[in-house]
Parts: C-alpha cells; structure tokens; sequence
C-alpha cells in the first residue's frame, strides 16, 4: 500500500514534466505572457539584494524627488532612497506574503475542511458554523484588527491574511470530499477495508489538488493586494521597509511633484496581481480538461 | 414559506455565537493586557491603577467569564469603551452607520448595474470581441488596488478637472446634491473591485442556462432574443449569482472601509481602521461585530430571496 500514494504523487509529476498540464495552462498567449510575467517577479523577488543598485532604506537628504536617470533607474523618493531598489525589495515583501499566506491556509484549511466532509454530522456542523463565522467578516478588516493585535511585521501580516483564508480552502476541500464520497472507486475501497483516515488522504485528498491550485492563484493574488492595502493604511510592514502598498502611500502626497513616485508601486501591484488573476485562469484550463475551449 | 425562514433564522444562530467568541478573542491576541496599554497613555502605570482597570474591565476573572460578561454587555448595549478615548463605543457606532450604510449600498448597485448586463451579454455572445473587453476589464478592475484607483480618481476629477470635491462627507438630509457629489467617487471605487467576480458568476450561469432545452424552446418558438435571455434564462442564470452577492458584501464592506479612510468619510471602516492603528482594540471588535452580523443579516435576506427565485428550495 505504500507504493500507492507514490504511484499518485509520480503520476501528477509525470503529467506536469510531460506538458500536458503546463502546455493547456499556457495554450492562450494571454497565460502564456501572465505565466513569464509571475516568473519575472519572482525572480525579480529572490535577485534583488544582486540587481538592486543602492540600499533601499538608505536615505540621501541630497537627491530627494529626482525623476529617472543613470543613476537612479526610477527616481527617488521623498527621502532621495532609490525607487527602483525599494521597488525591487519590495517585490520579496509581495512575494512572500502572497504564497506564504496562502500556504498557510492552504495547510489549516485543508486538513479542517477534509475532517468536516469526511465525518459529516455534528462535526461537520459545527467546522462550518466557525468558517462561516469567520467569512461573513470582511477579510481586509479581520486581517487589519489581527495585525493590529498582535503588531505590525511581515510574520504577523502573513499569518493574519492567511488566517482570513482558511474558510475558503475548508469549503472548497469539504465539497469535494462530499463529491468524492459518492464515486464508485471510494465505495469500493471502503469495501475492501480500506480505513477512514487513510481513504481520506490516499482516495479523495489527491482529487482536491487541482481546484485548490486553481483558487491558490487567485487567492495569491488577493494575498498581495491585502498586504499592499495594509502597509497603504500604516498597519501592514512597518517602515522603512519597502513595500509596494507604503511605497505608494508615501508618493501618493507627491503626485504633482514626482508622479513616478506613486506610479511605481501602483503599477507593480496592478500588473503582479493582474498577471497571477490571469496565471490562474490559465491553471484552471490546464487542470481541468473538462473546461477547455470554453 | 414561514418554517422556511424560522429554519433558516435558527440556523445562523450558532453563526452569530461564533462571531461573538472570535471578536472577544481579540482581546487575547494582544501580546499584553489592554489595561497596560491604556494606562501607558496617561501618567503611568502605577500598580495601583493598573489594579484599579483591571477590576473596572474585569480582566482580573478567568477568560469564559470575561467571555460571558462581554457578550451580556453586547446585548444589553454595554460595547464598552475606546481605550483611548474613553468615549462610549456604540455612540460612535452609531453615528457612523448611514455614512457606511450609503457607500454599501451604492457600491452594491454600482456592482450589479455594471456586472449583470455586461455579463448577460458576454454569456449571449461567448468569445467575441465585446465578452473578451468586458472580461479584461472586469478583471483590470480586480487587479487595480482600491487605494491607488482612489488616489487616481482624486488626482483627476479633484485637482485636475476640479469636478468633485475630494474628501469629507456630507448627510444627505443635511445637504443631498452635495451628498452625491462626495459619494460618486467613493461609490464607484468600492464598486469596481466586485464587478469582475459577479460579471463572470452571471457569464459562467448564463452559459449554463442557455444550453438548456427549455431555452431553445423559447427560441424556437419565435421569441425575440431579448425575451428569452431575460424572462426565460436570467431568471435560472441568476440563481448561483444571488449566492456569491451575498458573500460579495463582505468584500465591500471591507473595500468600503479603505476607502472612507482615503476619501474621509466618517463611517465604520474608517472607526475600524483608526482604531487599529492606535491599537484601540474595542473600537476594532465593535465595527467587526456591526460587520459580522450586518453580513449574515443580508445572507439571511438572500437565503429568503433565494426560495422566491427557486421553488424547488421552497419544497424541501
């Protein structure tokens, strides 16, 4: 029986080497470009410590507002720091906020929705009840009232917008474990003698991976806009670290002045999120042979 | 119809208890005692006085009679105190309600008048020209973080063009053409962030419903493709829509509270976010009640609303 989730595990990796699945993920040129615009962040996000050119908290009271040049690709801020390497920094804040956090609801929220469908009754009850609880509060507010709790930094902001995630991943894996139920290939497993724990992660968890993948990417990039919107409001990483969402709140004061200052980060947002919307429409096609050509 | 709404009502009850028990376990995340921080504000935190708030907020008892007092004083109208301000919170609660109230509820119908008729039509006409430019935008406006949209928006038709007035709120039984002219801003920035899921919820249902057999029954029998798309298919395809408008409501709301910070309107997002910041924690727990219980009421509503649409939820 060990060999089985071996034989699972191997066969999705085989699936994702031989290019079917990344092929139908980027067949649309429109995926294709969002698929090499995520990779470019992310690069962007391990590299910048080696393509940034100045310290991005260094301050230089001498060069403050200046437009782009040589020197400064993007300009500098109201405390002359380099546009382009708080930019580049803050691509890791981004970054890591986004698939940590999700990750993290990823990791709770499975696992709680998995017990939820597969026990069913009072239990099941009562898991929902709680997510529900924490759903019908709006997540920016929940995750602004956690950070504030327990402090502003870039570990609490993550563990507050991925605590603000975990319903929609125990809903999303309680459903299919309710559909899965059904399927012959669990009854008869069941049959054989096939314990509860082991049909729920050997039989139906592997069936949850594609539409948990497919809302990953979107709710990566709800992760991002959260944070910005976070460290905008002054509650999310506290400064002088760059990130997007402070970035912008800083130039926004000097939009007359030095434009570039808050279109910067806005645009850095705007494409990050828009690029891992779109990746994720891609996954969808690419996961779910179903849906192509819709 | 009747057992149908007490069900349902009965149902979201132990919703309600476990917002009640999440918002009072704020108060536990605080790495030290909320009385610490509120003496730390004044002169000092003589042991004595510490003592003295501690016994004043009952944070001397063990925490499930905290629990049990704190609930008991949210239902008889006690929400306690800013600790900051000492002020009364539910007064201040008050006061910021119709101010929220309005930017919901524009934001809301902003979202529908734009989402449903462009999703109708991109479902009536899948892969042309016009269903793709509805769904780069929709998503455009997804991307756009709200607080830059907002910045942008305040730039332009604020300082450039000098249309609008920028920030403030005025009430609109006080004043209500000056009402509208702050509210247009802040009303289609909270909006626009929602389109794209609702717009695509109504493309993907429709799609759905106009392969349908009854569908092309009434095409068949002449009607005209107005007819067919609204009174004949909408009626299905709106279904699984009114679903995700409830959960949408969240999303607003939390949209709604960046931007009354942005655009300065004394709501209840604007109270949560201020008090945050100053780690006032009951002003952030009293907005997130209004929040909680404000979503369910309106799932509630849909839930209602839901058994009209669809007989067959009434039957069972």
């Amino acid at each position: 029986m060990g060999t089985s989730k071996n034989i699972i595990i191997s066969n999705i990796v085989n699936r994702w080497i031989k290019g079917s699945v990344v092929r139908r993920t980027v067949h649309r040129p429109i995926h294709a470009v969002s698929a090499v615009i995520v990779l470019l962040i992310i690069l962007m996000a391990i590299t910048a410590p080696l393509i940034s050119t100045h310290d991005p908290v260094d301050v230089n009271l001498r060069e403050i507002h200046e437009g782009p040049s040589l020197n400064h690709w993007l300009g500098t801020d109201d405390l002359g720091r380099d546009l382009a390497s708080r930019l580049f920094f803050g691509a890791r804040v981004s970054i890591q906020v986004g698939f940590i956090a999700v990750g993290i609801a990823v990791g709770l929220g499975t696992p709680i929705g998995l017990l939820a469908g597969f026990r069913g009754g009072l239990v099941d009850e009562i898991i929902m009840r709680i997510m529900d609880a924490i759903l019908v509060i709006p997540a920016l507010v929940l995750a602004l009232g956690i950070t504030a709790a327990l402090g502003a930094g870039l570990n609490n902001v993550m563990m507050a917008i991925g605590f603000t995630n975990i319903p929609i991943y125990a809903r999303l894996t309680r459903g299919q474990v309710l559909a899965a139920r059904e399927f012959d290939y669990v009854t008869a497993a069941r049959a054989t003698g096939v314990g509860g724990i082991r049909i729920a992660f050997r039989h139906i968890l592997p069936n949850t991976f594609a539409p948990i993948i497919v809302s990953g990417a979107i709710a990566v990039s709800f992760a991002i806009l959260t944070e910005a919107a976070l460290s905008f409001l002054g509650v999310g990483i506290p400064p002088p670290a760059p990130s997007w969402g402070s970035m912008l709140q800083l130039g926004a004061e000097f939009m007359e002045e030095n434009p570039i200052e808050s279109f910067a980060p806005g645009i850095a947002i705007f494409i990050t999120v828009l690029a891992v919307n779109l990746l994720g429409d891609g996954l969808r096609e690419g996961l779910d042979p179903k849906l192509r050509g819709r | 119809m009747q057992r149908l709404i007490i069900r349902r009502a009965i149902g979201y009850v132990p919703t309600i208890l476990f917002v009640t028990m999440f918002v009072f376990s704020f108060l536990l995340l605080l790495p030290l005692e909320p009385t610490a921080l509120l003496v730390g504000t004044e002169e000092g935190a003589t042991p004595e006085r510490l003592e003295k708030f501690r016994k004043e907020l009952g944070y001397d008892k063990p925490i499930p009679v905290q629990y049990v007092r704190w609930v008991k004083g949210v239902f008889t109208g006690d929400w306690g105190r800013s600790l900051r301000t000492r002020e009364r919170i539910t007064v201040e609660l008050r006061n910021r309600m119709v101010p929220t109230l309005e930017l919901a509820i524009g934001s809301w119908l902003v979202t529908i008048l734009v989402a449903l008729p462009v999703g109708i039509y991109s479902a009536a006409r899948p892969n042309t020209v016009g269903d793709n430019t509805g769904t780069v935008f929709a998503i455009a406006g997804v991307a756009l973080p709200n607080f830059w949209f907002a910045i942008l928006m305040i730039y332009l038709f604020g300082v450039i063009l000098g249309w609008l007035p920028t920030n403030g709120y005025v009430s609109p039984w006080v004043d209500p053409v000056e009402n509208l002219r702050r509210m247009i801003m802040p009303v289609i920035v909270a909006g626009t962030s929602s389109v794209a899921s609702i717009m695509r919820q109504t493309r993907s249902a429709m799609l759905e419903v106009l392969r349908e057999d009854y569908v092309r029954t009434a095409h068949a029998k002449g009607l005209s493709e107005q007819k067919v798309l609204i009174r004949h298919a909408l009626r299905n395809g709106l279904i699984p829509v009114v679903t995700i408008m409830g959960f949408q409501i969240a999303n607003l709301l939390g949209g709604a509270a960046v931007v009354e910070t942005i655009f300065n309107i004394p709501g209840l997002g604007q109270f949560a976010i201020q008090g945050a910041i100053l780690v006032d924690i009951p002003v952030v727990q009293g907005v997130l009640l209004v929040f909680g219980t404000s979503v369910v009421l309106v799932n509630f509503g849909i839930d209602i609303l839901y058994a009209f649409l669809d007989p067959r939820v009434r039957y069972t």
